[in-house]
């Protein structure tokens, strides 16, 4: 079942003729995801070609879904005209939307997130690497690669990942991946202070997913996200999950690349929410190096 | 970014908000003109740095105090000359102080009470927060602390933004009462736009003060601006001050990398925030020290690889460097010739440890091993960790 989208998802992509947005629409498509549409305002009625695929391109997101029956949106328009893609894929009913775009101004995003909230499209990121459900096919090709996330590094499998880093995503999927353990969906929420997706409602959804047994939590300094996550999982979860957290040696006050990754006023230290994984029965890694080792351990398969 | 004092006047007046009478100086003689066209019977001199703790600092010239006092324009231009051009050092500037360029020449206000107001992003409720205190002039994180109680907060609806009972709300907290509620709330509702309008994440008042003639005034204050949004903000990016800023983290935002400097001897280069923040973990994991957070990004060029090493090597406390990189996407061979490029232009004499995974890793490694440099290669993040940490203290 996988979460969030399956092989047979029909994606659009919002800012496909930028060269951001066509590098990874090319990609998806090598990996064989079905981007069925793209929409760029003004080139409606063009199309995206890549290889012997042949992509139709729209003026708006209505268009695009109602012509192609495309689903989901990735959003890779930049930053000035990303909250105007949201809400524009939200307004068409989309049922989700991950924005890749990094750079989105805060209060762009706290009005796009007070507008779509208990309305029907899940919004994933801004500022994330996106979504892979992997395939059966040789380096998992065949399943559904939603932003920029190197798609041969995934296996089909019974891991879920959700993280707030993308390179540090690629690094837990690898380890799992060179040790035989497949991933059921990963998904990155961002490393921005307003998001869509939290740790907790991707820990949710792992929670009901039959296909899904095992999950790694990535998270890093900043915010509360992931101690929520771990009083909720510590409660209700019932799959084994192993988690890392980035940022021990950050220095206070200061962001760390990430617009969220900040500790300010002695909130949101690694080591709080370290303590809060760890008094929630989840197994948390000492160094990056070991988190497929840490869940595998704690699942039972070493 | 942070701005001045005296470019926090210029934005209060900019969009209303009542303060005292003020402005900026640049030379002993245009703070002696400012002193004689405020006419004021009490006026305060202000050092501008971005530093906070100015009053009890000491200039490297022995004078004491960014923060003074005085009665006539020829006091103003005396204590002028002696902190123009010179360094000032406080608890948050740390030994090497900050060299004062800029005074604040503002009339001094007698204040019959003291409050504190701030405007901030709340991350948990993902909305603007207005946070009073009848406890102003004070440290608030201690108020909130020790007396929790005497701390209003409201949260501000994004899509609304502040209504004017919200105002009349806070307006009563703080027992501003009578005409004071009217000033209270055209205050506090300006403040509001300029957060909004300026694209702040933090506008704090402290002290938000009333007069004994029944002013209510912003008497200092603190901004910190989105980053992100600064391409909409020409007027809050002219008011950048490059030199209150870590010139190697200057040197990298040209580049488009994001270097921030720390106190350890090993220095590292990683693609990606959260991998970079690991790798800096790991590293001290390893019983080593790291000299820096330095992401170069997911599409890291060779130029960029060159840049960020110069970087590195200006940071005379470096005794060694790792380089960790993810390349899902990117090439991990272009990623190794950006290395041996930079390692030779700069005649790299430290320990340097690589190590690569991903894409076309095996002709990266190839690249690494042929290029003669005397580098380490690695075959995880703990591997490298361990090599530099031992590479380090080995030498």
């Amino acid at each position: 079942m996988a979460i969030l989208v399956t092989p047979q998802t029909r994606v659009l992509v919002q800012g496909i003729t930028g060269s951001f947005g066509a590098k990874h629409a090319q990609l998806s498509l090598d990996y064989g995801s079905h981007i069925v549409a793209g929409v760029t305002p003004g080139k409606g009625g063009q199309f995206f070609e890549h290889g012997s695929h042949k992509v139709p391109i729209f003026d708006t997101v209505e268009e695009a879904a109602h012509q192609t029956g495309a689903t989901v949106s990735a959003v890779f328009v930049p930053p000035p005209f990303a909250a105007d893609a949201i809400l524009e894929s939200a307004d068409a009913g989309l049922a989700l939307v991950v924005a890749i775009t990094e750079g989105i101004p805060i209060n762009d995003m706290i009005r796009v997130k007070a507008k779509i909230q208990g309305g029907k499209t899940r919004l994933i990121g801004p500022n994330c690497p996106g979504l892979v459900t992997p395939g059966e096919g040789k380096d998992s090709h065949g399943g559904c690669r939603i932003g920029i996330a190197p798609g041969y590094i995934h296996k089909k499998g019974n891991v879920g990942v959700v993280s707030r880093s993308g390179t540090l995503t690629y690094e837990a999927v690898w380890q799992l991946t060179s040790r035989g353990y497949g991933q059921s969906t990963c998904v990155g929420i961002g490393g921005d202070p307003v998001n869509g997706t939290s740790h907790l409602d991707v820990l949710q959804m792992f929670n009901e997913d039959p296909e899904t047994e095992a999950i790694i939590m990535i998270g890093e300094i900043g915010g509360s996200a992931e101690e929520e996550a771990a009083e909720w999982a510590g409660a209700h979860c019932k799959k084994p999950i192993a988690g890392f957290i980035a940022g021990t040696t950050a220095p206070p006050g200061r962001r760390m690349g990430h617009a969220g990754a900040i500790v300010s006023g002695g909130k949101g230290t690694a080591e709080g929410k370290i303590a809060a994984m760890k008094a929630a029965g989840i197994a948390v890694a000492e160094t990056p190096s070991v988190m497929a080792e840490t869940l595998l351990r704690l699942w039972g398969k070493l | 970014m942070n701005i001045h004092e005296y470019q926090a006047r210029e934005l209060f007046q900019k969009f209303g908000v009542a303060s005292q009478k003020g402005k900026s100086a640049f030379t002993p003689q245009e703070a002696e003109q400012a002193a004689i066209a405020l006419g004021a019977d009490q006026i305060v001199v202000k050092a501008q740095i971005h530093a906070g703790g100015r009053g009890k600092g000491t200039f490297k010239n022995g004078f004491k105090g960014g923060v003074h006092l005085c009665k006539t324009p020829a006091e103003v231009r005396h204590l002028a000359e002696q902190m123009l051009g010179q360094t000032l050092v406080t608890h948050q500037t740390g030994p090497e102080g900050r060299v004062v360029n800029t005074l604040l020449v503002a009339e001094a206000v007698d204040i019959s009470r003291e409050l504190y107001f701030a405007i901030l992003f709340d991350r948990a409720s993902s909305a603007p927060m207005i946070i009073a205190s009848t406890e102003g002039g004070m440290d608030i994180e201690a108020v909130a602390e020790h007396s929790p109680e005497k701390i209003l907060r409201i949260t501000i609806d994004p899509l609304l933004g502040i209504q004017p009972y919200q105002t009349r709300k806070i307006a009563a907290a703080l027992g501003l009462r009578g005409p004071l509620m009217t000033q209270a709330s055209k205050l506090f509702t300006a403040l509001y736009r300029t957060y909004i309008e300026s694209d702040c994440t933090l506008v704090e008042i402290n002290p938000l003060v009333v007069t004994p003639d029944g002013r209510l005034l912003a008497l200092d204050a603190k901004f910190n601006f989105d980053d992100n949004a600064l391409y909409r903000q020409p007027a809050i990016v002219a008011m950048r001050d490059i030199a209150e800023e870590d010139p190697r983290e200057v040197a990298a935002s040209e580049f488009n990398l994001n270097y921030i400097g720390l106190d350890g001897n090993i220095a590292c280069l990683v693609n990606g925030a959260g991998l970079a923040m690991a790798t800096m973990d790991i590293i001290q994991h390893s019983g080593g020290s790291p000299a820096n957070f330095l992401d170069v990004g997911g599409g890291a060029t060779k130029e960029q690889v060159s840049a960020a090493f110069k970087i590195i090597l200006g940071d005379k406390a470096v005794k060694g460097i790792m380089v960790n990189i993810f390349g899902g996407i990117m090439d991990c061979n272009v990623i190794a010739h950006g290395i041996v490029d930079a390692a030779r232009e700069t005649g790299l004499n430290l320990p340097l440890v690589v190590r690569l995974e991903g894409n076309n890793v095996e002709a990266g490694k190839k690249t690494l091993a042929e290029s003669g440099l005397p580098l380490l290669s690695a075959s995880s993040m703990a591997d490298a960790a361990a090599k530099i940490v031992a590479a380090v203290k080995a030498a």
